[in-house]
């Protein structure tokens, strides 16, 4: 494990000296394979994986006029116990896009944590940013190391949103568990409760939506998708956990406040209560 | 085996310390100097794409002069050095002494074991949470380290341009002054004339103590321009300082400011000796099995002396780099 410096002399191993990538993942699984999240072994036998790690839940993304906007729950369970009430899911990836993920949360997290430090190591070394395509392709690549894990049943399926300073508007990617990446249009969401929030995302989206009307719509689909999947959290008001929403425009990555959430969350919530239907 | 004449440990390492000083010097200088918010990097260098400052880590940056690809390769390995470890532990884990030790290892033991010694000088500095904590170390071609403070000046005429930020600098300057205290340095540099240096010419970076993660920031040339007018009057007034100082042929009579640079005077005396056989044929002479004799024993006869007492000590650079074209390598 040859960490840092080289043990012997203390100077910079040849392998940081090397010309070459630009990827910090490329230069872990050269210098230091064992770091990488995914190249790991389930042993064979184990009763069943996906019960090791927490399951992180529903996530949501929509474009708007001049941006796009990622949402997430808190909630991650294990099997019928609630894992976490205030987990977070929705992370800056750079100052020009967002990154959330459904799916096993220890390996979710260290994946976003090496995503964030990618697209920061391409920036330093290259001088420039990469382009909003090929952070997409980057984070499919990484997502291509998981698939062994994905396979033994900890999958962890990203969504990804970015603001593309060259065509001026903001884009959405999905991806399977595999690799594969796919550009979604208007809204997208990923996560057990995202066939609710998708319902309400059709029904909710407008053409021209501003960020306000934007966020109003993800927090309704998110509340729509607690209604209907246990593991997905809703607005807590006891303790005052609500979803993380964040804005990516040309202004960058920015997280809306959360007395903000609390404050639609409520208005959704007294308007359905008007409504006043049981169903 | 086929054994080369014999040379002298000493007069091994005083070549190679001269062959190094010589290639730096060649370099167009950079200056590094604390101001109230930070710390700010100036330089003169046309090129928007090949940097000589750079972020290394979210409160660590980097600046260097000498071989453009030398220090190239020392950046990156940095960059890589930083994120590693920033990866395995925490990013509070990532400090600016961790990486200028490891960069005087590696730079001490290439100036001892490798065939050619690096021609680079280095500048690694964090801003920390107070002006008290920040923290500059310049590290030069054989491995010595020297924590500075206030301003580091390196580079071409280090010492000439060292005396006129030391002239100028005080503590808590505001970001346009300590900026046209340095443009103002780097503009006296060549000769005795002092010369006014566009802002496109520049490339200038700042660590800033209160941006929330990342503090490094590169001025743009619209910034850099309105804080270089910001205060008209300052500049002329400072250039008119530069034309008190000598000129550049004089340097070498001139006595060394004990503030800066004390590891950049390594052993000079020797320089006139040396000037006899062809510096140029340096890095081809067979000279690596004396070295490999007796390795350890060399560098502390060369550095350790250096570190403490070379203050009176003056590098000849001056004669050498009147003679050269300044900015060839970068």
């Amino acid at each position: 494990m040859n960490l840092s410096a080289d043990r012997t002399t203390g100077r910079l191993p040849d392998a940081f000296l090397r010309p070459g990538s630009s990827s910090f993942v490329d230069f872990l699984a050269e210098h230091a394979p064992d770091r990488l999240p995914g190249n790991r072994s389930v042993p064979a036998g184990m009763t069943d994986p996906a019960t090791l790690s927490p399951h992180a839940t529903t996530i949501v993304a929509l474009t708007f006029d001049g941006g796009v906007l990622m949402a997430g729950d808190r909630r991650a369970t294990a099997g019928n116990m609630i894992a976490s009430r205030s987990i977070e899911k929705v992370f800056p990836a750079d100052e020009y896009s967002a990154v959330g993920f459904a799916g096993s949360a220890g390996i979710g997290l260290e994946l976003v944590r090496l995503f964030q430090l990618e697209l920061e190591h391409y920036e330093k070394i290259e001088g420039s940013l990469l382009s909003l395509t090929g952070k997409a392709n980057r984070l499919a690549t990484m997502l291509r190391g998981n698939l062994q894990m994905a396979m033994q049943g900890l999958a962890v399926v990203p969504l990804f949103a970015g603001y593309d300073l060259d065509k001026d508007t903001g884009r959405i990617f999905s991806y399977d568990p595999t690799g594969g990446r796919y550009e979604e249009h208007e809204h997208h969401g990923v996560g057990s409760g995202s066939v609710f929030a998708r319902g309400a995302l059709k029904k909710l989206w407008r053409r021209g939506m501003d960020a306000d009307a934007a966020t109003r719509v993800a927090v309704e689909a998110l509340y729509d998708a607690a209604d209907d999947d246990s593991a997905t959290g809703g607005p807590d008001t006891v303790r005052g956990i609500y979803p993380i929403v964040a804005t990516v425009s040309v202004d960058g990555y920015e997280r809306i406040e959360s007395a903000e959430i609390a404050r639609v969350a409520e208005q959704i919530a007294a308007e359905r209560r008007e409504r006043g239907s049981l169903a | 085996m086929n054994m080369p004449f014999y040379v002298s440990p000493e007069q091994l390492m005083k070549d190679r310390a001269d062959f190094a000083r010589k290639g730096i010097a060649r370099g167009r200088s950079v200056v590094v100097l604390a101001y109230d918010g930070g710390i700010a990097f100036a330089t003169e260098n046309p090129s928007r794409a090949l940097h000589k400052i750079s972020e290394i880590y979210d409160r660590i940056a980097f600046a260097a002069v000498g071989k453009y690809n030398e220090f190239e390769n020392l950046r990156v390995a940095g960059v890589r050095y930083a994120d590693m470890r920033g990866y395995s532990y925490d990013r509070s884990d990532v400090t600016a002494r961790g990486l200028a030790n490891a960069y005087a290892q590696t730079l001490g033991t290439v100036f001892i074991t490798e065939s050619k010694p690096l021609e680079v000088e280095i500048v690694v500095a964090e801003v920390g949470t107070e002006p008290a904590d920040d923290q500059i170390y310049r590290l030069t071609y054989d491995g010595t380290v020297a924590d500075e403070h206030s301003f580091v000046v390196m580079g071409g005429q280090a010492e000439q341009l060292g005396r006129r930020v030391k002239d100028g600098w005080r503590e808590n300057m505001s970001l346009g002054e300590a900026l046209r205290l340095a443009v103002a340095a780097l503009g006296s540099g060549e000769g005795s004339s002092s010369r006014t240096i566009d802002a496109a010419q520049l490339e200038v970076a700042v660590l800033e103590r209160d941006r929330p993660r990342r503090a490094f920031r590169r001025l743009t040339r619209q910034v850099l321009a309105d804080l270089l007018a910001e205060g008209g009057e300052a500049v002329s007034g400072a250039t008119a300082r530069a034309d008190d100082l000598p000129p550049a042929d004089d340097v070498p009579a001139g006595p060394a400011t004990p503030g800066m640079g004390t590891a950049d005077t390594a052993p000079s005396d020797a320089v006139d000796a040396v000037d006899t056989t062809e510096p140029d044929a340096e890095p081809e002479s067979p000279d690596e099995s004396p070295t490999d004799e007796s390795p350890t024993d060399e560098s502390p006869t060369e550095e350790s002396p250096t570190d403490e007492s070379a203050t009176e000590e003056k590098p000849d650079e001056g004669p050498d780099t009147s003679g050269t074209t300044p900015g060839t390598d970068r």
